[in-house]
């Protein structure tokens, strides 16, 4: 109960301090809810089924990539165009999710397939020139209109961001209580025993790609509209795939507020040291891969893992 | 030229049960090496090989010890997030001391190259095929002669048997995590005088050492130089079929259709894990 009103009390927090905020620390918050959001959607595969996805890329890309052409050719609003990304998202999640399952890929073998899927995509983006190919797409300078998902202040979007991680969490929190959640933490622990047991593995790890892919899509969609610039290296590069696992892993996967908490250390750490070392690119990136292999070795099962051993 | 790159991580899987995605980061780290010898003390590219081999050697000794030995009883996927990180770190380490500028080594004899029948042969590129294939010699021969050699592939099949006739498996593992790392400073030395040296160089051949290890099956050094040719051959193939870099989609088209039908590879007997 005592974690719940505190998570309660982050919200209220959340919710009620950013207007007071200078624009600096807004945009910082904005960074960690995107992060912590992402982390949160790759945290349903990886985490809870342990299926650790190397290409989150692929669906990022594909929402941003959908939201956008849809409103740049068809003047369809983002807001629809989010939904159609995340059910396309949803498709390539299957099919790469079928693919992988039917033919047994576990452990590292599917990471490097999931990999491979989102280089294609990237591959493909780059050389078709009606997405843009490699110089991508700019939303052009538009008047603010909530309707079109464009927003006068960064205060809007930051709200846009907030709702859509509670919401990630609050579905991460249902999955973890239901019947999925707990058979995905079976496959994680034994596939094989989880199978004896009379667990639909492949249907169970399906479904959870599913939801992972259609809400990382949301996540590009966001990250299209708010910085009205997508390219391919931006949106299906590795370095996305990496920021979605990176949150959930350093919080501690398959737990509820693992992916947010980790986010919250995260990208602190890459702002101070953006600001220490002004000019030098990397750093950031540099500390993450030590952050990354500290908490392997000290603590392996993230924050969350440390905490709740501790108690 | 990418079985070069393949020997190492496959050799590093064989021993070690890990899938490496810092060997890439490894490689960017040696052409570097490569690079300054070069720039600064004018050593040439292959007189240079004398001393980065053994010194990356040691340097992958020092990284097996100090961060994969401690985990080596952690989760699969632990460990390959690891190598993550040290790739990740290694990448951007580089990055920030030397910037993301493309720097390139050119000796006298980078632009040398001769007719052969219809074709074009550069000389430096003939030079890293033909390194590949006595690295892969020695490597081979290494592993069949010497008892540290006989060790390695004793701890590969069988890593309980090995501990029992009393091999130092924590040692071996790391030499043998050493050679790998030493055979990609060779490879990075061979193909810096006709390639660019930047931060990021070393993951374009860390996805192609992917794929050549998967086709020729891990662990399997035969079928990694296999596994080079193949893909070498489906990249120059792709490259005259289609436009700009779609190339890479056909070796990642093969890199999915392997994994997915012959995780085992091409040449290894019926399906892996």
């Amino acid at each position: 109960m005592g974690a719940e009103a505190l998570a309660g009390l982050a919200l209220g927090l959340l919710l009620v301090a950013p207007p007071f905020l200078p624009p600096y620390f807004l945009e910082i918050l904005i960074t960690v809810m995107l992060f912590g959001y992402l982390g949160a959607a790759w945290n349903i595969l990886g985490g809870y089924a342990g299926q650790f996805s190397f290409g989150h890329a692929a669906y990022f890309g594909i929402g941003a990539y959908t939201s956008t052409l849809l409103f740049l050719r068809l003047g369809v609003t983002p807001w629809l165009g989010m939904l159609a990304g995340g059910g396309l998202a949803t498709l390539f999640g299957l099919f790469a999710g079928y693919l992988s399952f039917r033919y047994g890929l576990r452990g590292p073998y599917f990471s490097l397939v999931t990999l491979a899927f989102a280089e294609m995509l990237r591959v493909v983006a780059v050389n078709t020139k009606a997405v843009g190919s490699s110089l991508g797409l700019v939303i052009p300078n538009r008047e603010p209109m909530p309707v079109n998902f464009v927003f006068a202040g960064k205060l809007s979007y930051y709200y846009v961001i907030l709702a859509m991680t509670v919401a990630a969490v609050w579905v991460t929190r249902l999955v973890a209580r239901s019947k999925l959640g707990y058979s995905l933490r079976a496959i994680r622990e034994n596939e094989d025993a989880a199978e004896a047991a009379g667990v639909d593995a492949r249907g169970m790890k399906l479904r959870a790609m599913a939801l992972s892919s259609f809400l990382t899509a949301l996540g590009g969609t966001f990250y299209a509209q708010y910085f009205a610039y997508i390219d391919p290296t931006i949106t299906f590069g590795p370095s996305v795939s990496i920021q979605g696992l990176l949150p959930a892993i350093v919080g501690g996967a398959g737990t509820v507020l693992g992916p947010v908490i980790g986010a919250f250390v995260l990208t602190p750490i890459s702002e101070l040291s953006r600001a220490a070392l002004r000019g030098r690119a990397g750093v950031d990136v540099m500390l993450y891969g030590l952050v990354l292999i500290l908490v392997i070795s000290f603590l392996p099962q993230g924050i969350m893992g440390w905490i709740t051993k501790r108690r | 030229m990418y079985g070069l790159v393949a020997f190492g991580l496959s050799l590093i899987f064989g021993v070690l049960r890990i899938i490496n995605f810092a060997h890439g980061a490894m490689m960017m780290l040696a052409m570097y090496a490569t690079y300054w010898l070069f720039t600064l003390f004018k050593i040439d590219p292959y007189v240079s090989i004398v001393i980065t081999a053994p010194a990356f050697f040691l340097f992958g000794m020092l990284v097996q010890r100090v961060v994969i030995e401690p985990n080596r009883l952690a989760a699969e996927h632990n460990q390959l997030l690891l190598t993550l990180g040290l790739a990740l770190f290694l990448e951007n380490l580089a990055l920030v001391l030397w910037q993301g500028d493309f720097r390139t080594v050119r000796p006298p004899y980078a632009g040398a190259s001769f007719v052969l029948g219809d074709a074009l042969v550069e000389v430096p590129r003939l030079v890293a095929c033909g390194g590949a294939v006595v690295m892969a010699v020695v490597l081979f021969a290494f592993l069949r002669v010497t008892d540290v050699g006989k060790a390695i592939r004793a701890l590969a099949e069988e890593p309980e048997g090995a501990m029992l006739m009393g091999i130092n498996v924590a040692s071996i593992r790391a030499v043998a995590y050493g050679i790998g790392a030493g055979a990609v400073a060779v490879a990075g030395a061979l193909v810096t005088p006709f390639f660019y040296v930047a931060p990021d160089v070393g993951e374009s051949f860390n996805i192609m050492a992917f794929v050549v290890v998967v086709l020729g099956g891990m662990g399997n050094f035969v079928g990694a130089l296999l596994g080079g040719f193949i893909v070498g051959l489906a990249e120059s193939l792709g490259a005259t079929l289609l436009p700009g870099s779609l190339k890479q989609l056909v070796v990642f088209a093969l890199f999915v259709l392997v994994l997915l039908f012959r995780p085992a590879g091409l040449f290894g007997g019926g399906r892996g894990r």
